[in-house]
This record gives structure tokens, sequence and C-alpha cells, in this order.
């Protein structure tokens, strides 16, 4: 399926993930070129967002690799099923021994995970590979061999080829510095936390009911606290809570019931030293700026 | 047609320009530039931009100087170099750190620079030829004496240039080790011990450890580049470039009154070059010193990024500030949260009769775990033992 930028743009839409228009250039050029996006930004700006609004409009599975160190290939990759091998062999106790091996190393023992899983689609999925800095700097190294080539090889059963390129999205925080070669091989995309406009566009996608005037007082608000000096900016999935949170209260303006608005800030500050630094007088100033 | 081959050598030209601003383009971007130029997307000066951007840049820095390089280029807006800057313009002429180690040595000739080992007979590279020079009564003991204000000469700076950065890789080798060196097993691992049984008929012979991996210390220094301490700036500067070079998790930060972040210019391999490049980046060095402020604009925009429960934070300075009061105080106890160690190196601990009653000094003085001087190359590696420990 080839689309032009603005279709992209118009299906993300569609697709509830309100883009901005490089992000949406980035992801034609993805398909353009048959590359990795490499997604940046810090934590809540909708990183992994990004890859089921993808897998969402290309009407694909989602396949998702979360990483952790320590990480290894047995995790990632494929294992062999050892428990079920074991009962095999047991079961099978004095039969041809070629044949018990046969069939213990078939694919009906192998335990696909996430990066096997993606390459045996026959439609090619989105593999989302999350939080790619946390993982080991060899296993970065691997996932290098597997981007370039998509196949895989078992010792015991030959090498697995992709049967549809998968489209690769890698998130990270930059934490930690991720190798050149790793970045050299995948698009980059910069996000940033949105604007007010496309906040609020955000917020009448997700939250449906809410009044155009409360989701304009939501974005407002918090384009306000993000400007304040905190401990941790809240995110796009901050602000959905909250607009849900004044929503479920019935709170139809915030300027008429600033107490509202203040209690449910928990859904927003989430260390002691943010909520202590935004005050009841710090929240009700910025209500009578956005009110 | 001819249009056609005109754009690519302007693209071309481009990857080039982009290369020269600190880019790493390889072939394989550069033929995919040219699927992109001969796609729609070059349709639009805008699209354009924003296609190559996704491809040539890496990480953020490049992302956020991109645009300007692009509009120079392409749109001839007539910006070649693009600097990163954090923070106002600065108010003086330029006054790089080529010139400071310049000032440092008088006659600054160059060749003296290029061969910063005169004595071929000493290769010192290896600890026991240290530990015999510290013993005789040599010029190379006087040296690591001597405080780095009373070093003239063009060769004596070269040779405590050299012994800066060969004392800094010690210090990395010590402190990377660590990592391997990882304590025995204390689980077994169910799952590979049952793999490991399978030849030997599921009787489980080879048992296969879990061990707890040691993860390796990051290092992030500030080091004060005003006009205080310009006297050490050159030999600190080679000394964190020895640091940096080839230590995977290291960042490097230069301050006076404003705070620049160097930890690119410095991952060069080539010491001179990377000093040259931070002259570029560090445009007004040698004016007064906002500790506070400074460190408080690392804690406000790196400190998230660049410190983790397993940092150890350097910071190089005589703690003059001449900032608002407190503001030094505040930062120092926003760090303390976030890092696992802070070190603060005063080159003037080493003079006699030196207290730390600076207000800065008294300031941030509470918050730091080692405070050690750093006037001569033995003070520094004194510190070798203590970062061992960590």
């Amino acid at each position: 399926m080839a689309f032009t930028r603005d279709d992209i743009a118009a299906r993300l839409e569609g697709a509830g993930y309100i883009a901005d228009r490089d992000l949406a250039t980035a992801l034609l050029l993805m398909d353009m070129l048959r590359r990795p996006l490499l997604i940046e930004g810090e934590a809540g700006v909708g990183k992994t967002e990004v890859a089921k609004a993808l897998a969402d409009i290309h009407a694909t599975n989602l396949i998702r690799l979360q990483c952790y160190e320590g990480l290894d290939q047995a995790a990632a990759l494929y294992e062999w099923n050892y428990q079920r091998q074991l009962l095999a062999i047991k079961a099978r106790e004095g039969g041809d021994p070629e044949a018990i091996e046969a069939e213990i190393f078939s694919e009906r023992f192998l335990l696909a995970r996430p990066l096997l899983a993606a390459i045996r689609q026959d439609i090619a999925p989105v593999l989302l590979i999350d939080e790619i800095y946390r993982a080991d700097e060899e296993f970065e190294a691997f996932l290098l061999e597997l981007l370039s080539d998509f196949q895989v090889s078992v010792p015991e059963l030959g090498t697995i080829a992709a049967r549809a390129i998968p489209r690769v999205v890698l998130t990270s925080n930059g934490t930690r510095e991720l190798s050149d070669a790793l970045r050299r091989r995948c698009l980059y995309h910069h996000l940033e936390y949105p604007t007010q406009e496309r906040e609020l566009r955000i917020i009448l996608a997700r939250v449906p009911g809410i009044s155009i005037a409360l989701a304009r007082q939501v974005a407002g608000m918090i384009a306000a606290l993000r400007r304040e000096e905190l401990a941790k900016i809240p995110g796009v999935a901050e602000t959905l809570d909250w607009a849900r949170a004044l929503l479920g209260l019935g709170v139809t303006d915030i300027g008429e019931d600033p107490v509202s608005a203040y209690d449910t800030l928990t859904c927003v500050l989430k260390t002691q030293e943010d909520r202590a630094r935004i005050s009841r007088e710090v929240t009700d100033r910025m209500v009578a700026q956005v009110a | 047609m001819d249009a056609g081959a005109q754009m690519l050598g302007r693209l071309s030209g481009f990857a080039t320009t982009l290369r020269d601003n600190g880019f790493s383009i390889g072939l394989a971007e550069a033929a995919d530039a040219a699927r992109v130029l001969a796609s729609p997307l070059a349709a639009r000066p805008a699209l354009l931009g924003q296609a190559l951007r996704a491809l040539f840049c890496a990480d953020r820095q490049e992302w956020q100087k991109f645009d300007d390089i692009f509009a120079a280029y392409w749109l001839a807006r007539g910006i070649r170099r693009v600097r990163t800057l954090s923070g106002a313009a600065p108010k003086q002429g330029p006054r790089t750190l080529r010139q400071l180690a310049a000032a440092g040595a008088p006659q600054g000739e160059p060749e003296a620079r290029q061969a910063p080992q005169r004595h071929g007979e000493d290769g010192a590279a290896n600890p026991a030829d240290r530990r015999g020079r510290r013993e005789g009564a040599s010029a190379a003991q006087t040296l690591e004496r001597m405080d780095f204000r009373h070093i003239a000469d063009p060769a004596s700076l070269a040779e405590a240039h050299a012994a800066a950065a060969r004392l800094a890789a010690v210090l990395r080798t010590r402190l990377a080790r660590r990592q391997r060196r990882a304590s025995s097993g204390r689980r077994i691992d169910i799952r590979r011990s049952i793999r490991a049984s399978i030849p030997h008929g599921g009787t489980p012979l080879e048992l296969v450890w879990r061990r707890r991996r040691q993860r390796p210390l990051k290092l992030v220094v500030l080091l004060d580049a005003s006009g205080s301490m310009s006297l050490y700036t050159a030999v600190f500067t080679r000394f964190i470039h020895g640091v940096m070079h080839g230590f995977g998790q290291a960042d490097a930060f230069l301050f006076h009154t404003r705070l620049v972040q160097v930890s690119a210019a410095l991952r060069d391999g080539d010491p001179q070059r990377a000093i040259e490049r931070l002259s570029l980046l560090a445009e007004g060095v040698g004016g007064g010193t906002r500790i506070g402020a400074c460190l408080a604009q690392f804690v406000r925009w790196h400190a998230r990024r660049s410190l983790t429960s397993r940092s150890v934070l350097m910071i190089i300075s005589d703690g003059y500030d001449t900032g608002a009061p407190g503001a030094l105080g505040a930062a120092m106890a926003a760090l303390r949260k976030r890092c696992r160690r802070i070190v603060w190196l005063n080159p003037m601990l080493g003079w006699k009769g030196y207290e730390p009653v600076a207000r800065g000094m008294a300031e941030a003085l509470p918050f730091v775990d080692l405070f050690a001087p750093a006037h001569t190359l033995e003070s520094l590696q004194r510190l070798e033992p203590w970062f061992a420990r960590l």
C-alpha cells in the first residue's frame, strides 16, 4: 500500500493519533526506503503510540519487544520448549533415536519470541522495539544484524527468512547513548511534547464526549504546567487521564469548579515535590488564565 | 536530465556540509537520499527538509541543528557552521581554549605540542615505569609535583598533558574492568541447566548459574572554564579528554557564565583536534563564573538524561561564584538526589593556607562526597584508589 504524506496524516488521525507533519514524512520514508524508524523523546510524548497507530493504519499486527537489562536471544528471538522436549523424549523412550531427535527439534517445539514471530508473519507486521536504551550493547549489535537481513538462523532447523519485511519502530528516551551503527541504520525522529493546539486535538480525538471548551482549558492548563519547573513533566497520557477524570466528575468548566480541578491534579503531578510546588494558589492562578 | 544531475551534485555537496558539521553520513544514506530526491518528496523544500532530516540525523543534537544547516545550504540563508550553545550569546570577543593553551605556553610552538613525549626512553605507558619515576629525583618527578600554574615552557606543558592523558587512561581501565570481574553465581538458572542436561540424557551434570551483572559507572564531568581557572583549563581539558575517549558512558560539560555540552567534541580521538573543536564550542571562555546558575541549568536541562543512580559527578572548579547566593546550594541539593557520588576537585585546595571559605564553596561542601585538591598530577593520581573502590 503506497500512501502520500497527507494520506498518512489523515489515516493516523483516523486511528486516534494526531501527528505533526514531519512524523508523517518520516513514516512515508520508512515505507519508501525500508529502514527502521528510531523515535526519541521525553517520557510521555507518545512514542509507543506511534507504533500502535501505524499498525492500525496498515491493518496489521503489532508485535512488541519490551527491552530490559539482560535481555538475551532466548527472550527476544526464540527458545526451544525444553519441558515439552523432555516429555516427548520420555514418552517415546525406546523408539528410534533419530526420529525422536528430528521430532523434538521441529517447529512444533520452537517457542517464537517477538523477533522471530515478527519475521514469520505473512502480512508485514509492525515490530515495536520499545525502550531500546534499556537493553545491553551486545543486544544492540545483535539487533543490527537482524535489522539488516531480516533472517534468523536456528542451528537445529536452518535459516528462517522473513516472509514479509516488518515495519520496525524503535523507541528511546536518550538515557543511554545508542551505538552509532544502530543510529545510522535507522531513520530518526525526535518527538517533542505536543503544542497546545495539537494537544487539544489529541484530547478531542481520544476522550469521547468531552466539550471543546473543557478540552481547551485542559490543554491550556497542561501547557502552563509544562512551563513550571516540575520534577516530572506531565506527558500526553497524564493529560488524557486528567481530561477523563474531569469528565467523569461532571466538570464542564474548570473556572467554575477550581476545587475539583485542584483535587484531580493527582492525575498529572506524580511526585510529592511537584504536588507541593503547584499549590492551591498556583492552580487558581493558572485556572484564571485559561478559563 | 541535466537538472537531475545538477540536483545530485548539490545533494552530495550538502552531505559534505553535514559531515563538516559533525554528522556521520555513509554511502548507504547518500544513496537513499538520492532516492528521496527522485521521489515526489523533492517537489517542495519543506518536505525535502523533513525527509532528509529523518534520514541524516542520528541524535537530538543533530536533529536540532539540521534545520539551520539545511536552510543555509538549500535556501542560501548564509550560515555555514552551527554551534550548539545553550544560554545567551557571549558578550566578549572570542577567546578560545586553544588560545588559552597557547597562553600557558608563551612560545606556543606547534611542534612541541605534536611531540608530547620528548624523552623517548620514558615510554611511561605502564605503571611500573611511573612508580620507578616517583622514587628517583628525575625531572619527571618534579613535574608530577609541580603546580600546573608554574608549568610554563611548552615542552613541560606537553609533558604534563601526556601525563594527564595517561593517568586518565589508568582511571578509565580501572573503572571499566569492574564489569568483567562479575561476582560468581548465586542462583541456578533452571532453564539453561535443563538445556545443558539434554546431552547427558536429562541428568543435570552441568549447572548453569545466574549472576548479578555489575554495571560500569558513568562519569559526568563539569569543568569550570572561567577566568580564575584559566591556568588550569588546558590541562584539565586534556585530562577529561583522556577519560572520555573510549569511555562509553561519560558526559562532559564546560561552564563559565553559560553551560556548554562538550561530550561530542571530546570524543574525538585526536586530543589536539578535540581541543580545537572544543574551542569552537566554547567561545567566551574565561569570563566570570556563575556556578550556581550553570549547575541549575544542568539540573534543568541535562541532569534527567545524563545522571543515573550509577553516575559519579565530577565538578572541577575553584568555587568562586559570582552569581546570586543560595543558587549553588539549591542546585547541589538537587544534584545530590540524582547521582551516586559527587566529587569536587579544587585546584586551590593544594595551595598552602587555602581554606574553602569562598561563599560558593561553603554552600556546595555539605553535598560533596569527596573534596580533593587537583593542582598537580600527583594529586590527580591519588584519586585513583577512591574511584576503584566505588
